[in-house]
Parts: structure tokens; C-alpha cells; sequence
């Protein structure tokens, strides 16, 4: 009997990474979920008037940290583009450590999804998100809470499944 | 043309090994003698096959053909030639290919060395070999090939990531795979011996050498990957607990176990089923790093790019094979019977208790790296385990393993006498108490019992590895005639244990005196750290092939005198905009001092301001990585030892003698 140890204890370890397998270990669960989002009022990229939460409320939106120096989010570009273009999604972008003329001349070149470009150039505003790898996305209720975080690049998959019914659900 | 070249050599390779599986496995089934021989015929195709295809791709790195995705992701027109070459193995689908250049090598060998094996166990070996050859080559052919096309062709590539380019990195990988990919031969063996149902001290003299080289390159990769960390990472420390070193170290561990198993296994015809079982572990942990590595089921600093597809892939075909191993154990292993009685105050009942402890704790380490996915598998949160435990669990693990390892040579095999043993040991013991006091107060002019206590567990290694080659020595009339008298496995023996000891020293010195610093200063400026005074010169801007760099000059006095003048480094490298830290390390054998540039703090002028510094005195740092030098070349005489070497004549006879031996 005390042969087929090893049989058994490799049949619980491939349990456990099939597990392990359909579960990204990067995906901490924000904090942030059902809370209002955090309060900044920073500049917008286009003519630099002030920005602050306040001006998130009143309609479901998400709210996308990017940078122009961020592989992922040229990774997510085309799908932001998609969800702006044929869903009409308004998508707040929130420009995390960037400068505006790098943004500007991304922007230029990849088309920009964002109805507004906020500039967080300190990386303030993404510290009190809890943005800790651009790119991440937040969804937000016209009442201004956070209803979910897509860490990593948005999918077509995860807009399909997650956050267009939570956005529907969120109107007014 | 050449990537499709290499794209089809792999194909080819691929047929051929499933010839190599399936042909000698019918042949060893029904006992048909030319079947078994297509083995050997088949496996060195293969590996031709495979060294085409791995020329293929350094060839296409060399010429920078960006049309190939792989070249194109890793390779940069300004990559200096070295790294394009090392850039092969740069990332996942060309560290592949490289593991399987390896295997094929590995087989190559056992297809060459064979003279002294029965047909039928050569036969089963190669076979099993390439099963896991055939698995390897499916993984790359359909979820990770290096040769995929990439269009449009773009203008430049991305470029090797700047980690990577650093000497240590050009051969740590493929020591370590070497490692890996050994312990494969090892288990291809205990899978014949199954099989057959002939586990005698032939078998493990086979065995013996196989394992030990494997080993040594394992001990030669972990211990450069170690270097290489401290040069290039820029925190100063060589071993982090990192999922992927330990995924290294668990078949470290369980192969140390394994080399010392075989030695009774071979000497008294003892533990047997469990040498088998620590030869499908050794291998099946290698699987499992690579597993853990390449699927992403955890974090790690350096993971590949993972992918599911490919984590699927390698869970099913590790399952499978080990699957298969295991019952094929729980099926023979019980018929494996041991020639005789083990008492446990022997070097076999030492060499038992070794093993315990070495097993648990490469246990304890898959339970750390595991624990996290445990974890969130229950659904209990998210948590992270870090040094803190490693060190907790490793500590009380490997103490006693050092005590025994002074026992090692002195108590005798079957059953030892106390008193012997005892009289034996007196002097060494009293020996490395003194030094482990003394060597302390003389340097630090202090010794804290944690200290005293390391030391002791060293000095005790190292004096009684030399005192087991001066015994040998004494034996013989003259000093000369005694000196090579000593068998290279003594040698072998002797070495890796005082290597061990040098190790522990090493450890014990560096993590209770290094003393570490974060500083501000001015060009100009100076600070003083553990009686050495650091002068900052300035920092100014350096361009290297691909990467634009701030050039630190630091002058490190020592009581008046200049002892050496460091550049630490920052690397911006231009195509991935990447910052590296380039850390400058002044060494004799007993300090090292370490200086790494940290940020210009100055937003003004980079190279007129204040820097922050980091600065560290490590005493004995060099010893860590002297030990894991000695235990490869330790390693290395035991491999070649003269009675591997023996015709198969006298082979045949020590074999039917061995049980006495």
C-alpha cells in the first residue's frame, strides 16, 4: 500500500494546478470594490482644465490608467477602441507617470478611445486607486462607486462577461 | 530558408523519436534483440536532428533575420555577438529548444557509453528518454515554436531582455539544464530497472556516474545563477527564496539524496525501491520547476511569458509520465528486495537518515512555493511566502545534515563501533570548536552564539573532509605514494563535503556581519563603512553598444591606503528603455565590498549632483560560491572515478562480489 504514496500525492498536486491553471496568482482583489473612487483633481491632458472625481458621477464609466511607455496597453488599445467605437463606452483615461507630450504623440498614432485624458503624471492619483501595473481598468456606477477592476489588459472576453452586464446594470 | 530548415529538423526529430520510444520497446517486450538495437541508431539521428535544428536558430540570431517572431522579440542589430548567440536561450521558446538539445545530448551519450550495459535495460533507457523527448518536441511544435514567422518583417528588434546580458547569464542556463536534463538519465535507468526487475550493484554502478555528473552541473548552474543575481540584480544578496530558484534546488536536494542512496544501494544492496523512487523524483521535480516556471500558476520575478495552453500542455504530459512512473513503481518496487540488514548506527543507517532529512527538506520547499496556490485553491485570500520561512525551516533542516556529514568517512559500513568512531573524531571536533571561536573574535572581535555555531558546523565539515584524505595519505608508506593513492571518489567525497563546509561558513559569516549602507553624496564627498572610506568621484555619461549608461567612480580607501577604485553602473538600454543597476564589486576571499548607484537626486544635472549610494560590506561573501565550486569539482572526480572505468570483464566480476564489498 505505502507504494502507491507517490501516485496519490501526484494526483492531489495535478488537482491543485488545474486549479492553479484557470487562476491568474497577479489578481489581488481591490479593496477598492464597492467603495466610492478615490478623490483627485488633477489636469486634463487637452487644454488643462482641472479634472476631479466629482465629474465621474452621474453615469456609469470606466475608468482606464494607461501610459504611452506601457506594452499592455498597446496590447488593449484596439479592444478600448472597439468598446468606445461600437458600444459608445465612455472611457475616462487616467495617464499614469507619463508625460503629455509622449501621450499626445501615441494618441496621434494609435487613435485615441478616451472621451477625456486625465493627466496623472505623478502617479498620485494611481497610488490612491491602487494601481500597481498599468494597464488596469475600473468600473464605475453613476452613483461613483467602483463596481470592479480588470487588472491587466482589457479582453473582449472580460468586457463580454464582467463588465457590460455590471455596466448595464449601473444606470441611472 | 534556414528557419524552415530548422522548423522541419524538428519534425524529423520528432519522427524519429517516436521510433526510438516505440521500435526498442516492442524489441524489449518481445525479447527481439534487433528491435532493441534500433535504439541506438534512432537516439543519435534524433540528436543530429535536434543540433541542426538548435544551429538553425543561432544561425538565424547571428544573422539577425527579424522575419523569424523569436529573433525579432529577443535580438537587437546593436546586441553585441555574444548575446546574440546567448539570446537563443533567451526566452521561453528557445530555452526550449535548448532543453531538448540537451536531452538529445544526454541520449546521445547513454547511446555511446552503453558498452558495459545489457541490450535490454540500453534498450528500455533509450526509450524512456525518448518519450520524454517526443514530449518536449510536441510542447514545442504546438504551442511554442522558435522558428514561427513574423510579417510584416519589422525594421529592428526588440532586443534581449538587459538581465540576460551579463557574462553569468551566457552559461548558467545551460549548466542548469544540464542539470535538469541529467537527472532524466537517471530515471530512464530506474524505469529499466523496473521493468526488468534487476536492481542489483550493477545496476547502480551504472547509475552512479550518470547522477553525479548531472548533479555537478546542476551545482554549477544554481551556484552561477547565485553569482549572477548579486553581480546584476543590485540588492546584494545571492539567494532570494524566488519560486523559480527554488524550483531549481528541490531537485538539487532530492539528487543529493539520490548520489548518496545509490552509494548503499551499490555498497550493501539496500534501499533499493527508494533509490528508484528518489531517481523518478529527482526527475520529476525538474519537470515540475519547469512546470512552475513556464505556466504562470505562480508569481515569480522571472517567469516566462506564461500562456495556459502551454501550462496545460506540460501538466498533461507530466502527469502522464510521472503517472505512468509511479505505478509502474507501486506495480515492481515491492518485488525490488534488499540482501541484507540494516543497523541504524552504520554508514547506511546514516546514509538513510541523510536522506530523510534532504527529502523533507526539499519537501518543505514545494510546500512553500506551493503554499500560496494552496491557498487560494481553498479560497482563504491571497498570501505570499517569503524568506522568513524558508530560513525558519532550513536552518534546523540542515544542521544535522552537516554533523553527519563530519560522521561520514569515519563510521564504517554494516555496523560501526562507538568507541572508534569517537576517538576518531575527537581532534576534528575540538579543532573546529576552537576555529569557530576564534576565527570571529580575530576578524570582528566579536562571536555570537549563532555565529559560533555556524562556524562550528563548518570548520567541523571542512576538518573532517581533510582528515579523511589524510588518513588515506597516512595509510600508505610515502607521502607522494598516498596522495595518489586516494581514489578519486574519496577525493570526490572529501571535496564536495569540504566544499559543503565552506558553503556554511560562508553563510553563517555574511548574514551576521555584513554591514549595509544607503547614502547621499556629493561628487567629491566621502563616508566611511566598517573602517573602509568610500570617496564618490561623480558619475558621467558613458555610451556602450546598445545601452546609454551613468558611470559611477567610487574610491574605496582603507587605513590611508587606496585598496581600489569601482564603477558601479545604470544601464538605460535604448531599444527596451530598460534601467539596469550594475552593481561594482571589489573581492579578496575574506570581504567583499559592494557599491550600486541608486537614483540622481538632483533633478538639475544627473552628473553634477547628489546620487543616493548603496553601500555593503559582506565578509566571506566569496566563500558561499567557493563551496558550490568545490562540490563541482568534487563532483566531477567522483564521476571519473577509475572504477566506472573498469573493462567489462572485471565489471562482471565485482558485480558478483558486490554484496560483500
Amino acid at each position: 500500500m505505502r507504494y502507491l504514496i507517490p501516485v496519490v500525492v501526484l494526483a492531489a498536486l495535478v488537482v491543485l494546478f488545474a486549479f492553479g491553471l484557470q487562476h491568474d496568482p497577479r489578481e489581488v482583489p481591490s479593496p477598492l470594490i464597492g467603495k466610492p473612487a478615490p478623490a483627485f483633481n488633477l489636469k486634463l491632458l487637452d487644454d488643462g482644465t482641472s479634472y476631479s472625481n466629482a465629474d465621474l458621477k452621474g453615469r456609469p464609466v470606466l475608468v482606464n490608467f494607461f501610459a504611452s511607455w506601457c506594452e499592455g496597453c498597446q496590447v488593449e488599445h484596439p479592444v478600448l477602441l472597439k468598446l468606445a467605437r461600437e458600444f459608445n463606452v465612455e472611457i475616462i483615461g487616467m495617464d499614469y507617470k507619463d508625460k503629455p507630450e509622449d501621450v499626445t504623440n501615441w494618441l496621434a498614432r494609435h487613435g485615441s478611445p478616451y472621451r477625456k485624458v486625465v493627466m496623472d503624471e505623478e502617479g498620485t492619483a494611481g497610488l490612491d486607486w491602487g494601481v500597481y501595473g498599468v494597464p488596469e481598468t475600473f468600473v464605475l456606477d453613476a452613483a461613483g462607486t467602483i463596481v470592479y477592476k480588470q487588472i491587466g489588459p482589457m479582453t473582449e472576453q472580460a468586457w463580454r462577461e464582467k463588465i457590460a452586464p455590471l455596466m448595464a446594470g449601473a444606470k441611472p | 530558408m534556414i528557419p524552415e530548415l530548422g522548423h522541419f529538423a524538428l519534425i524529423l526529430a520528432l519522427g524519429v523519436a517516436l521510433i526510438q520510444v516505440l521500435v526498442p520497446a516492442y524489441g524489449v517486450w518481445k525479447r527481439d534483440a534487433r528491435a532493441m538495437a534500433v535504439a541506438t541508431s534512432a537516439a543519435q539521428t534524433q540528436a543530429l536532428l535536434v543540433f541542426i535544428s538548435f544551429g538553425c536558430l543561432m544561425a538565424s540570431f547571428i544573422n539577425l533575420d527579424f522575419s523569424v517572431a523569436y529573433v525579432a522579440a529577443n535580438s537587437n542589430s546593436e546586441l553585441p555577438m555574444i548575446y546574440r548567440i546567448t539570446a537563443v536561450w533567451g526566452a521561453h521558446e528557445g530555452s526550449l529548444l535548448l532543453w531538448v538539445a540537451i536531452l538529445a545530448g544526454w541520449t546521445l551519450a547513454v547511446s555511446v557509453f552503453n558498452r558495459r550495459l545489457p541490450a535490454d535495460i540500453t534498450a528500455t533507457a533509450l526509450s524512456v528518454l525518448g518519450v520524454v523527448s517526443v514530449g518536449f518536441l510536441l510542447f514545442m511544435l504546438l504551442t511554442s515554436n522558435p522558428f514561427d514567422r513574423l510579417f510584416p518583417v519589422p525594421q529592428d528588434g526588440k532586443d534581449l531582455n538587459p538581465l540576460l546580458q551579463d557574462p553569468g547569464m551566457v552559461i548558467h542556463p545551460p549548466m542548469l539544464y544540464m542539470g535538469y536534463v541529467g537527472f532524466s538519465v537517471a530515471f530512464a535507468f530506474a524505469i529499466a530497472a523496473l521493468v526488468s526487475g534487476r536492481l542489483d550493484a550493477a545496476w547502480a554502478r551504472w547509475t552512479r556516474p550518470w547522477t553525479t555528473t548531472a548533479w555537478l552541473f546542476m551545482t554549477l548552474g544554481i551556484t552561477l545563477g547565485s553569482w549572477w543575481a548579486y553581480h546584476v540584480l543590485g540588492w546584494g544578496g545571492w539567494w532570494f527564496w524566488d519560486p523559480v530558484e527554488n524550483a531549481s534546488f528541490m531537485p538539487w536536494l532530492v539528487g543529493t539524496a539520490l548520489i548518496h542512496s545509490l552509494a548503499v544501494t551499490e555498497k550493501r544492496g539496500l534501499l533499493k525501491s527508494w533509490t528508484v523512487l528518489l531517481a523518478i523524483l529527482a526527475f520529476g521535480l525538474s519537470l515540475l520547476g519547469t512546470f512552475l516556471v513556464r505556466s504562470g500558476v505562480i508569481v515569480s520575478v522571472h517567469a516566462f511569458a506564461s500562456d495556459p495552453a502551454r501550462g496545460v500542455f506540460i501538466l498533461g504530459f507530466l502527469t502522464t509520465v510521472l503517472g505512468a512512473s509511479f505505478l509502474l513503481y507501486a506495480w515492481r518496487a515491492p518485488k525490488l528486495v534488499s540482501e541484507g540488514e540494516m543497523t541504524l548506527f552504520s554508514r547506511e543507517g546514516l546514509l538513510l537518515i541523510n536522506n530523510v532529512f534532504l527529502v523533507v527538506a526539499s519537501a518543505s520547499v514545494l510546500l512553500g512555493t506551493l503554499y500560496p496556490l494552496v491557498v487560494d485553491a481553498l479560497k482563504l485570500g491571497k498570501i505570499s511566502v517569503g524568506p522568513p520561512y524558508f530560513n525558519a525551516v532550513f536552518i534546523p533542516l540542515f544542521a544535522p545534515l552537516l554533523l553527519m556529514v563530519g560522521l561520514a568517512a569515519t563510521v564504517s559500513w554494516k555496523r560501526a563501533k562507538a568507541g572508534e568512531v569517537i576517538r576518531h573524531l575527537r581532534a576534528p571536533f575540538i579543532i573546529a570548536l576552537i576555529a569557530a571561536i576564534a576565527v570571529p573574535l580575530l576578524i570582528h572581535e566579536r562571536a555570537p552564539v549563532a555565529v559560533i555555531a555556524g562556524g562550528f558546523l563548518g570548520f567541523w565539515a571542512i576538518v573532517t573532509a581533510l582528515q579523511e584524505i589524510w588518513r588515506r595519505i597516512r595509510a600508505k608508506t610515502g607521502f607522494v605514494s598516498g596522495l595518489v593513492g586516494v581514489p578519486r571518489g574519496v577525493w570526490g567525497m572529501s571535496l564536495a563535503h569540504l566544499g559543503l563546509g565552506v558553503w556554511a561558513l560562508g553563510v553563517t559569516f555574511v548574514s551576521s556581519f555584513s554591514v549595509e549602507k544607503d547614502v547621499r553624496l556629493a561628487p567629491g564627498q566621502s563616508i566611511d563603512l566598517s573602517g573602509y572610506e568610500f570617496r564618490f568621484e561623480g558619475v558621467e555619461p558613458r555610451t556602450g553598444p546598445n545601452y546609454d549608461s551613468d558611470f559611477g567612480t567610487v574610491t574605496i580607501e582603507h587605513s590611508g591606503e587606496v585598496v581600489a577604485t569601482v564603477h558601479p553602473e545604470k544601464r538605460l538600454f535604448r531599444a527596451t528603455q530598460q534601467m539596469m543597476t550594475e552593481a561594482a564589486v571589489d573581492h579578496t576571499p575574506f570581504r567583499d565590498i559592494y557599491v550600486a548607484l541608486g537614483e540622481p537626486l538632483d533633478a538639475q544635472g544627473a552628473h553634477t549632483g547628489d546620487w543616493a549610494l548603496r553601500l555593503y560590506y559582506k565578509p566571506m561573501m566569496r566563500l558561499v560560491w567557493l563551496g558550490g565550486a568545490l562540490m563541482v569539482l568534487g563532483g566531477l572526480l567522483a564521476a571519473t572515478d577509475r572504477r566506472y572505468r573498469l573493462s567489462r570483464a572485471a565489471e562482471s566480476r565485482v558485480a558478483s562480489n558486490s554484496v560483500v564489498a
